[in-house]
């Protein structure tokens, strides 16, 4: 049983049912109806063409639900109510699921949540294994965001960039459980790019390329992080690099700058060094400047002061770094490497140990306790 | 899309502004408050936000390794001192201001007379193991 087939097939089954016009939360659960059915008959009788039988079988279980449903209301207000016909197909199927996936009116987590069910096609269990919350919560969510969307029409070309914020953050998400949701975002991006000519698509796509490539390198074997500087570069992975190089490099080509494609080029400079001192810090700064204009987020303001640092010594980063808010997350420990950089390793020390209560997440309270227990045995011996 | 703990402490927050001990509250005030509680569960469950919660006896003890082939050392008799939580909730929600709006909707469960108990609860974020992508 292919299972990456089901999964690739369910997003354009479901916008087929949704395009007869199925409203958006029946079409779901006849889809998901028609992949069980599927798992079950298949590795018997596999059919021809499976696309068709999904969406045969798909509008058969619509039928019989709204036929149930409609009899029920018949019964119960002598009420008929038929599915309106759905609008004339403007937009490739799929794209038309992404946009109603991460509809404005949805939360992110809702947003993500039936992005990864409907267009996605993982199961309800996968997505709250993967985002660590019951089932019954994680089902709550997506019927949640299925009614909301329900009156939706796909008639209309979306916010691209809603899309690709969606995207991003299942790719941000990292992984655990059995949902890599680092490769999910991957896969997902490919398919958007696949059917649509955007820049930006293109942009996120070589992004999560570029920093996917680092993965294997980004944490020691006992879990502990391992800073882009010390990581060993033999265990990056090229073909990953080159292709996300090579997406980049045609994005750019069209000329249409935006902040997905600047960090995409920035992780590129990355990775085109062999050696962290290689870098070319200079040119990393330049990408910086253009995020700052194309974003204004002090978060990449903060990431420039480092930049900044590497180009141009630690006391042109500190006073880039005195110009941003010290409440902003992780000023503490750019703080910190600054001053260590600086040679006040005292100062370091204190602002590491600072910075590790401030952390997130534990890999990096472990990381920053470390740099501070470091800093300390050196300084009292 | 990110875990909170709100924290129900019997001793070791502030007093609340409505501050009677509920055994002086009357049967029916008990009930309205137990049903608002449940019924603030029930809404995190169907909007997609709770993750687990639980209610604790409110006899804790401190308990500490004693030595080796010794029993535990417990904290025998300053029991009455101590912090000790009622009980807690775990949310998943997209903002912290969505937690903060989350604790102070438990606040205001309501107590003696019917009133808002204003009780301070605590806000803790659940640390995640890992972290985002970028260095």
């Amino acid at each position: 049983m292919d299972e990456a087939l089901l999964r690739s097939l369910t997003p354009s089954v479901l916008t087929v049912l949704v395009r007869r016009g199925a409203d958006f939360a029946a079409a779901e659960d006849a889809v998901q109806d028609a992949l069980v059915e599927a798992l079950r008959v298949w590795p018997a009788d596999p059919p021809r063409d499976a696309k068709g039988w999904l969406v045969t079988v798909a509008w058969r279980k619509f039928l019989d639900a709204t036929r149930a449903e409609t009899a029920r209301r018949r019964r119960e207000d002598r009420f008929e109510e038929e599915p309106a016909p759905g609008p004339a197909p403007t937009v490739d199927d799929t794209l038309q699921l992404y946009f109603l996936c991460a509809h404005p009116s949805l939360t992110p987590s809702s947003a993500v949540a039936l992005t990864l069910r409907a267009v996605g096609g993982l199961t309800t269990r996968q997505i709250a294994q993967a985002y660590l919350v019951p089932e019954a919560t994680m089902a709550q969510r997506i019927s949640r965001a299925k009614r909301t969307v329900s009156g939706v029409r796909l008639d209309r070309a979306g916010d691209v960039a809603t899309v690709l914020r969606v995207l991003y953050l299942v790719f941000n998400e990292g992984y655990s459980g059995d949902v890599d949701l680092a490769a999910e975002a991957i896969r997902l991006t490919r398919q958007l790019t696949a059917v649509i000519d955007h820049p930006e698509a293109a942009g996120l796509l070589a992004l999560m390329l570029l920093h996917h490539a680092r993965r294997a390198a980004r944490t020691a074997p006992d879990g502990s992080l391992v800073p882009l500087a010390e990581q060993d570069r033999g265990r990056w992975d090229t073909r990953l690099i080159a292709e996300g190089v090579e997406i980049l490099q045609a994005a750019l080509a069209r000329d249409r700058l935006g902040e997905y494609q600047a960090q995409a080029a920035i992780a590129a400079l990355h990775a085109d060094a062999p050696r962290a001192e290689e870098t070319d810090w200079v040119q990393i700064v330049e990408w910086y400047d253009e995020l700052v204009r194309l974003t204004d987020s002090p978060v990449v303001r903060l990431n420039r002061a480092v930049a900044v640092a590497e180009a141009d010594g630690p006391r042109a980063g500190l006073s880039a770094l005195a110009e941003l808010d010290a409440a902003l997350p992780r000023h503490t420990a750019v703080a910190a490497y600054l001053h260590e950089r600086d040679g006040d390793l005292k100062t370091a020390a204190r602002l590491y140990a600072e910075a590790a209560h401030k952390a997130p997440n534990l890999a990096e309270r472990d990381h920053l306790t470390r740099q501070a227990a470091r800093l300390n045995t050196h300084l009292h011996h | 899309m990110a875990k909170y703990l709100l924290l129900k402490h019997y001793r070791g927050a502030p007093a609340a502004v409505n501050d009677v001990p509920m055994d002086q509250w009357t049967p029916e005030e008990i009930s309205a408050h137990m049903q608002y509680m449940n019924d603030f569960a029930e809404r995190l469950e169907k909007s997609g936000e709770y993750v687990d919660g639980q209610a604790l006896a409110p006899e804790g003890s401190w308990v500490r390794y004693g030595g080796e082939g010794r029993p535990p050392v417990t904290d025998g008799p300053f029991a009455e001192t101590k912090d000790l939580i009622a009980g807690w909730t775990i949310i998943d929600v997209d903002s912290h201001e969505r937690a903060l709006e989350l604790a102070a909707e438990l606040s205001a469960a309501p107590g003696a007379g019917g009133r808002p108990i204003h009780e301070w609860l605590e806000v803790r974020p659940v640390m995640s193991a890992h972290c985002t992508v970028t260095e």
